[in-house]
């Protein structure tokens, strides 16, 4: 029983994958575009030379995090939507102290990446606090706040950080993750040692989740709220405790484009979209650390990739996202998927 | 003697194990047929083979004497059997009646729902078969005995003959099953059949004509009940001798282990249920709690247990107050709690049997270090209990929820037992268990009473009550208001003193005074 659900975990998303990308491939065919080259192109554009791998894992990188902040809170049953506003913070709050602090890079790289995870986690705890001790819906306040955080930014970064500039000066060496021996590695990408930051994030999720007192009452709380009170675990301190831990992994998100990728921070006309592919991410990673890694990739393969489409091979970008969106739709409607896989069973028997 | 329904050698297989295996029943027209079986034992299987919702692997289905394929439970309605379902499939804000005609809407001309003509067909429905529903109430306002009625009437106004009713006492309050009782005999005067899912001997003895016996997923046999005892029912149930008389010697009262005093709960609602009670209970004595469903018993266990804020009054466990601190701290004074229920309290079902073993101890030594989780602890712990509890499950693993009633209860009693607390609070510790489970649960109750430690029970068996407890606090309307013991009274007593008699209208001795 246990091997069957194993070989489904896996079998689904695979499946998933890999209907979307049939499907994709007939709407090129359909749009008269050849979904060979297409395809081609997405995978040189992923995984050409040294240059685009290090482009690809750079992109990885944050995906990693916000899908493991995700998948944290969905542990506990919450549904934390705020992840690209604890991004966000987590990015302003990385650069922040990057330029404000003067320190050796000892201190002052672990100082940023520190307070980085605290803004996320307090843009976490706000509405775990609203949800634990008056009931208001995750979704509703951390969607607010995704907002709140997106125009305070803004604001702090034109009025604060700068005098009325679009983007901060780029911080110190002492702060950045930035790396030489990588970027040299992959023909000067803009990889950064912030992989093994997510990596390692990862581990931390795993080992939380599956191994520690913390992770049986953050489940048992998700799982059911009356036998978590019943058993005398505190509800409303595991529902805050959670939106925290998801919001720290969300702004340390943050930090691998602050202090990693761009080392400074621009004025956003949008969203990121950090966070919310990291919701895709978590779900196609069904919510453990190694689906999230592995998920991860192959956002970040099909986003990177999908740059070059449109210069080789003509294929509009949009396609891309329509691929990605289709994937998501065969995963989240991936009850059809294991309704036919019973059946093939049932009728090999 | 015709057959209504006839299920033919029904041999139905799940992966790695047979459900049903060779099982005939015959059920006559006009008869209350019992289908008597442990938890487990494949009694509900087989009802979803007849209703159509199972396909049986081998064996045949005839109504009347014919030959059928029912492949689902339309195609069974049609066939005019009809199932009252334990759990009632009803739509709260809906009345009686839009509940009733829901999905075989009768229209006007114009397509209207016809509403009107649906009532007054319900309503002669409900006046023929003595069942006392009023169409027009709203479900949510009608109690759990009403609205096993409608369950009832639903069936009826869709041409049921045959009536399958699963588990039917389960939920209700002896007043409401010497009732239902009444209301069986009619539809069996009405030429209707009834094939009823029960374990409770007691019933089948009482109501059915006759009874088929399932033991682990084999069918035994057929008895018909004149000819039988409830001890033969039992033991053929189980595969053994049975004692229903639970074995104890006199309870030997030490010190006061819990003591209670004018005790005022609120509900959620913001209204007092719990009123001024007092209530003591010693070491090496079960007092149980008797008592119609409502009168506060469940805000008084949840009061205890720190589950709800109480308003006022004390509550102290060996002699030190407990009144409203958090359920850790009361857990950890001395208190284990069999919760009345036990998904949605006893157990995390998602949790795998093992992590349900330690949910009340897994933040110490030696389950977790430093907020790490020893699993191989947790595990030789779980492996202990399941062998010592019985608790049937493939592997400690397996997850709570892929466990037979039962087995749940006994993992939970296991649980809480082994943590030896001072006190032990068993609420409804039996519902909806077998012969074999209860026996079994009842032997472990008094074997902590042997031990020296109190034990409050809450049930609404009488039975129970009267065969574990050595003392019987009556509670009605938030109040103990009488205390007697099991010698000096007897069923009915009780029940007069439950629905709020006097003492002395009940004629029963006072042992309190």
């Amino acid at each position: 029983m246990t091997q069957n659900n194993r070989l489904f975990g896996i079998l689904v998303p695979v499946i998933s994958v890999l209907l979307g990308l049939l499907a994709g491939a007939i709407i090129m065919l359909v749009s008269g575009y050849s979904p060979i080259e297409g395809y081609a192109a997405l995978w040189n554009g992923a995984f050409g030379d040294a240059f685009t791998i290090g482009e690809t894992i750079r992109r990885i990188t944050p995906l990693i995090l916000t899908g493991l902040a995700v998948a944290f809170a969905f542990r506990s049953g919450l549904f934390n939507i705020g992840a690209e506003g604890q991004v966000i913070v987590g990015w302003l709050a990385a650069v922040w102290v990057g330029l404000a602090v003067d320190a050796p890079m000892i201190l002052h790289l672990p100082l940023v990446l520190i307070v980085a995870m605290l803004a996320g986690a307090l843009w976490g705890f706000v509405p775990g606090l609203l949800k634990a001790k008056l009931g208001v819906h995750e979704v509703i306040v951390t969607i607010m706040m995704n907002y709140i955080a997106l125009f305070i930014t803004n604001e702090i970064i034109r009025n604060v950080l700068t005098e009325q500039e679009t983007t901060t000066e780029a911080i110190p060496a002492t702060a950045s993750l930035a790396s030489e021996w990588l970027q040299t590695l992959t023909f000067f990408s803009r990889m950064h040692y912030g992989i093994l930051v997510a990596l390692f994030a990862a581990i931390i999720m795993w080992f939380i989740v599956q191994r520690t007192t913390i992770g049986y009452e953050l489940k048992a709380v998700g799982f059911n709220q009356h036998a978590s009170r019943y058993a005398g675990m505190n509800v409303s301190k595991n529902i805050i405790l959670s939106m925290v831990i998801s919001g720290a992994f969300a702004g340390l998100a943050g930090a691998m484009e602050g202090v990693g990728t761009y080392g400074t921070i621009s004025v956003m006309s949008g969203f990121t979209n950090l966070g919310f592919d990291g919701i895709a991410v978590a779900l196609l990673g069904s919510n453990n650390a190694l689906g999230v890694v592995l998920a991860a990739i192959l956002f970040g393969v099909l986003k990177e990739g999908a740059g070059q489409m449109p210069t080789s091979a003509g294929v509009p970008t949009e396609l891309v996202d329509i691929i990605i969106a289709l994937i998501i739709f065969f995963v989240a409607s991936s009850y059809i998927i294991r309704w036919f896989l019973l059946r093939f069973k049932k009728e090999g028997k | 003697m015709d057959y209504v329904i006839e299920m033919l050698n029904i041999r139905k297989e799940f992966p790695g194990i047979v459900a049903n295996d060779n099982i005939t029943v015959q059920v006559k027209q006009g008869e209350i047929h019992a289908l008597l079986g442990e938890n487990g034992a494949g009694k509900s299987t087989l009802m979803n083979v007849l209703f159509g919702l199972y396909q049986p692997e081998q064996g045949e289905i005839r109504v009347k004497g014919q030959k059928v394929n029912i492949t689902n439970p339309n195609i069974a309605n049609d066939f005019g059997i009809g199932m009252v379902h334990q759990h009632f499939m009803l739509v709260e804000p809906f009345t009686v009646t839009q509940n009733i005609i829901l999905g075989s809407e009768p229209t006007t001309k114009s397509g209207k729902i016809n509403i009107k003509k649906a009532e007054r067909e319900i309503q002669e429905l409900s006046d023929r078969y003595g069942l006392k529903v009023d169409p027009t109430a709203k479900i949510s306002d009608i109690s759990v005995g009403m609205q096993q009625r409608v369950e009832i009437l639903k069936t009826l106004y869709r041409g049921a003959e045959v009536l399958i009713f699963d588990e039917p006492t389960a939920v209700l309050t002896p007043q409401e099953i010497n009732e239902l009782i009444e209301i069986m005999r009619s539809l069996i005067k009405e030429g209707k059949s009834i094939i009823l899912i029960t374990h409770k001997l007691k019933e089948i003895m009482e109501v059915c004509d006759r009874c088929t016996v399932i033991r682990k997923g084999k069918g035994i046999g057929t008895v018909n009940i004149k000819d039988t005892t409830t001890n033969e029912l039992a033991s053929l149930m189980v595969g053994r001798e049975v004692s229903f008389h639970t074995e104890k010697k006199k309870a030997v009262p030490g010190q006061t282990i819990l003591e209670i005093e004018n005790l005022f709960v609120k509900d959620a609602r913001k209204v007092d249920l719990v009123k001024g009670l007092n209530l003591e209970v010693k070491a090496g004595e079960i007092v149980g709690i008797a008592g119609v469903d409502g009168n506060g018993q469940s805000e008084l266990i949840e009061a205890i247990t720190g589950l709800r804020k109480a308003n006022s009054g004390s509550i102290k466990l060996n002699n030190k107050s407990i009144t409203n601190l958090n359920p850790r701290k009361v857990t950890e004074s001395g208190l284990g709690h069999i919760p009345q229920d036990r998904h949605k309290y006893g157990l995390v079902l998602d949790y795998p049997v093992a992590e349900n073993m330690v949910l009340q101890t897994y933040y110490k030594k030696p389950y977790s270090k430093a907020t790490v989780l020893n699993f191989k602890e947790v595990y030789d712990k779980a492996e202990s209990l399941i062998k010592e509890y019985d608790v049937r499950t493939p592997s400690a693993s397996t997850l709570a929820r892929a466990l037979s009633g039962g087995n749940q209860q006994k993992a939970i009693i296991g649980r809480e037992v082994d943590r030896s607390p001072d006190l032990l609070i068993a609420a409804q510790p039996t519902r909806g268990l077998d012969v074999g489970a209860i026996e079994f649960i009842h032997k472990k109750l008094i074997e902590e009473r042997d031990k020296g430690k109190a034990i409050l029970l809450v049930s609404f068996e009488l039975d129970e009550i009267m065969d574990v407890s050595d003392r019987i606090a009556v509670m009605f309307d938030g109040k103990i208001v009488a205390n007697v013991t099991p010698e000096n009274t007897n069923e009915q007593q009780l029940g007069l003193l439950m629905a709020g008699s006097q003492l002395s209208e009940a004629g029963v001795h006072n042992d309190s005074e």
